[in-house]
C-alpha cells in the first residue's frame, strides 16, 4: 500500500465538449453524445481525424433504468462512426465518467494505446421524478439503506445534520453555496439553469403577474430561500435549490500520450494527477461529516502530481447537493475540516475569491446527467485554462486545477489534476 | 456450530421474530452489522450470529418530504413526511433504519446524539408482510 503510484508515460488533454445540459424529451442520449463529440472535435485545435481514435471509455451509470437501453459503449462508438473500435462502459454510479477518465489515462499511459476518446452521458429526464429517485437509490445499498427509507437526498441531508452538530452550522451556509452556483450558471450557456437566483424570483414573479395571480415578494434571495413554497423542503435540511436536477448531457474529452500534444493541440492540458477510492455504506462509516474517499483520492492525486492543496487555482467539485460542495472543499484541503462553511458564507468559492469552485455552476446549475458529470467537468477546467470559459473566465492564469467525482454517498471517488505548462 | 446463513434472508427471519441480529468473527471477535459472510477486518469465514441490544445513539438523520415508491406505498411523502436515521449501537456497528416517536414537523427537536432503542414495524398484508427495523428515543 505504500507504492507512490505514477504515470508510466505521460497523458495530455488536447479536446473536450459537451451538450448543452437541459430535459429534452425529443433527443435521446446518442443524440447528446454526438452534440459532445463534435464540441470536441472542433476544440482540437490543429484538427481531429476520428480516425485516429483507438478505444472509448464510456461513463454511464444507468441508461437502463432510465431509457430502458443497456450495452451503451459500442452504441455511442457506432453514432459517431467509431465502429469497431473497443468501447467500454464505465459505472461507477454518479463518478462513472470520472473513473472512465481514469480508465482511460491508465490506457495510455500503459501504452497500450495513443489516443483514447472518454465519455459521458445520461438522459434522466423521461422518467417521473419517483421513479429517477428511485433509479438513483440502487447507488446505495438496497438490501440496508433503501428498505430504511432513505433517498439520496436524504443521505446527503443526514450528512448535513451530522456536519450541522459537529460545527455548529446553519442551512443559510447551503443557501449560499447555491446561490453562488447559479451565479455560475447564468454566465454558462451550457447550463440547465441559465438564471441566479435573482433572476429565478424575477421569473416567478413576472409569471404570477401574467396569470393575473398575486405577485409574492421577497426582500431578498434568501427570503426566497426560505420560503417554503418557493424552495419547500426535500430531505431536512435541504431544499430545492440545495439539489442537482434532473437533467439530460454528454460530454466528451480526447486524451492523447504527452508527446504526441503537439500534434493535435496549440496549448495542451496535462493530466499530472489521478487518485480514486471506495468506501463502505453510510452507517458503516466512523463519521459522516467528511467522505473518506475523496480525502484518500485527493492524496494520492496531490503526491502523483507533487502538488498540494493551496497551488489548485480552480476546482469542479461534487455538489450534487449543496452541502457536499463544503464537504468536498474541507476533504480537498482547500479548508481545515469545519470551516468550508465559513468559507462559503464569506463567498472565498466564488468567481472572484480566494479559492474559485464551480465556476460552470456546479452539478446544481449546469445540470448533474449523472454518468456525464465527471467529464463535464472537466470541460469547464480545459475552458478555463484555454481561455475560452467566456463571461466566467477567471482574471488570473490557471496554471493547476482539480476535479473531484463522488459516486453514490461517496463509496467511488475520483479525482484528477490538470497542468497547463 | 449449526448457524443460518450471513446472509440479509437469515437477518430477515430474525427481524420478523423482532430480533436484531448481528454476525461475529470468531476469530477476531469484530462485530457486523448487517451481517456478513466474510469478515472484512481479517477475511475469517468462521463467524456466528449474535443478538445486540439494540439500544444505540442517533449520529445523523434527516425529514424526507420526497418519498421513494414504497415509502409513499407505505403511506408517507409530501403531506407525511418521515424520519431517518443513521444509529451507532453501543455495541459499536451502525445501521439505517426509520426514527420513530419524534416530531417530523420539528426537526429541530432531533438531536444528533440523542439515546434510541430498536423497534420493530410490520407492514404490507398476507404473503406481502414484512418487518422493517426501526428505532425510538429511548426514554
Ligand atoms: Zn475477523
Amino acid at each position: 500500500m505504500a507504492i507512490q503510484p505514477k504515470l508510466g508515460r505521460s497523458v495530455a488533454l488536447v479536446g473536450a465538449g459537451m451538450s448543452k445540459f437541459g430535459a429534452f424529451p425529443e433527443k435521446a442520449s446518442r443524440d447528446l453524445f454526438v452534440e459532445a463529440f463534435q464540441e470536441m472535435r472542433a476544440s482540437v485545435s490543429r484538427g481531429l481525424d476520428p480516425r485516429d481514435i483507438e478505444a472509448l471509455y464510456i461513463g454511464n451509470y444507468s441508461s437502463d433504468l432510465f431509457e430502458g437501453q443497456g450495452h451503451m459503449a459500442p452504441l455511442m462508438a457506432d453514432w459517431v462512426g467509431l465502429t469497431p473500435r473497443p468501447a467500454i462502459r464505465v459505472e461507477d454510479a454518479c463518478a462513472s465518467s470520472g473513473v472512465a477518465l481514469r480508465q482511460g489515462i491508465i490506457a495510455i499511459a500503459s501504452g497500450l494505446y495513443d489516443v483514447v476518446l472518454v465519455g459521458g452521458i445520461e438522459k434522466m429526464s423521461n422518467l417521473s421524478t419517483e421513479k429517477v429517485t428511485d433509479a438513483l437509490s440502487t447507488a446505495s445499498d438496497i438490501l440496508y439503506e433503501i428498505p430504511a427509507g432513505f433517498t439520496f437526498p436524504g443521505f446527503y441531508a443526514a450528512m448535513a445534520t451530522a456536519y450541522m452538530d459537529r460545527f455548529s452550522a446553519t442551512p443559510e451556509a447551503f443557501m449560499q453555496v447555491g446561490m453562488k452556483n447559479h451565479d455560475n450558471g447564468a454566465l454558462n450557456p451550457k447550463a440547465q439553469f441559465s438564471a441566479s437566483i435573482a433572476d429565478v424570483m424575477e421569473g416567478k414573479q413576472r409569471r404570477a403577474q401574467a396569470r393575473g395571480l398575486p405577485i409574492p415578494q421577497w426582500t431578498d434571495e434568501m427570503d426566497f430561500l426560505h420560503d417554503n413554497r418557493a424552495n419547500p423542503m426535500i430531505a431536512w435540511p435541504l431544499r430545492l435549490f440545495d439539489c442537482s436536477p434532473i437533467s439530460d448531457g454528454a460530454a466528451a474529452l480526447l486524451l492523447v500520450g504527452g508527446e504526441l500534444a503537439d500534434n493535435f493541440c496549440t496549448d495542451p492540458v496535462y493530466i499530472i494527477g489521478s487518485g480514486q477510492a471506495s468506501d463502505r455504506s453510510m452507517h458503516d462509516r466512523e463519521e459522516l461529516t467528511s467522505i473518506g474517499a475523496a480525502v484518500l483520492a485527493s492524496q494520492q492525486a496531490y503526491q502523483m502530481a507533487g502538488v498540494s492543496p493551496a497551488d489548485v487555482k480552480v476546482a469542479e467539485v461534487h455538489d450534487c447537493f449543496t452541502i457536499a460542495e463544503i464537504i468536498a472543499t474541507e476533504d480537498l484541503g482547500f479548508f481545515e475540516p469545519g470551516e468550508g462553511f465559513v468559507a462559503a458564507e464569506e463567498g472565498l468559492t466564488t468567481r472572484n475569491g480566494l479559492r474559485p469552485v464551480n465556476t460552470s455552476g456546479g452539478l446544481k446549475a449546469k445540470g448533474h446527467p449523472v454518468g456525464a458529470s465527471g467529464a463535464a467537468q472537466v470541460v469547464e477546467i480545459w475552458k478555463q485554462m484555454q481561455g475560452l470559459a467566456g463571461e466566467r473566465q477567471l482574471a488570473a492564469d490557471v496554471e493547476i486545477a482539480l476535479t473531484h467525482n463522488v459516486g453514490g454517498t461517496g463509496q467511488t471517488c475520483v479525482v484528477h489534476i490538470f497542468e497547463r505548462r | 456450530m449449526n448457524q443460518q446463513p450471513f446472509t440479509e434472508s437469515t437477518f430477515q427471519s430474525y427481524l420478523a421474530r423482532h430480533k436484531l441480529m448481528a454476525s461475529r468473527c470468531s476469530a477476531c471477535g469484530a462485530l457486523h452489522l448487517p451481517p456478513r459472510p466474510l469478515c472484512p477486518d481479517c477475511f475469517g469465514d468462521d463467524l456466528h450470529w449474535t443478538e445486540v441490544s439494540g439500544s444505540g445513539k442517533l449520529l445523523a438523520f434527516t425529514v424526507i418530504h420526497i418519498a421513494p415508491t414504497a415509502m409513499i406505498e407505505a403511506g408517507y411523502g409530501r403531506d407525511k413526511p418521515y424520519v431517518v436515521a443513521v444509529v451507532v449501537l453501543d455495541e459499536g456497528p451502525g445501521i439505517s433504519a426509520q426514527l420513530l416517536g419524534v416530531d417530523a414537523a420539528n426537526p429541530q427537536t432531533i438531536a444528533v446524539g440523542m439515546p434510541l432503542r430498536a423497534t420493530f414495524v410490520e407492514r404490507g398484508e398476507g404473503e406481502g408482510q414484512r418487518t422493517f427495523l426501526a428505532f425510538q428515543p429511548a426514554d
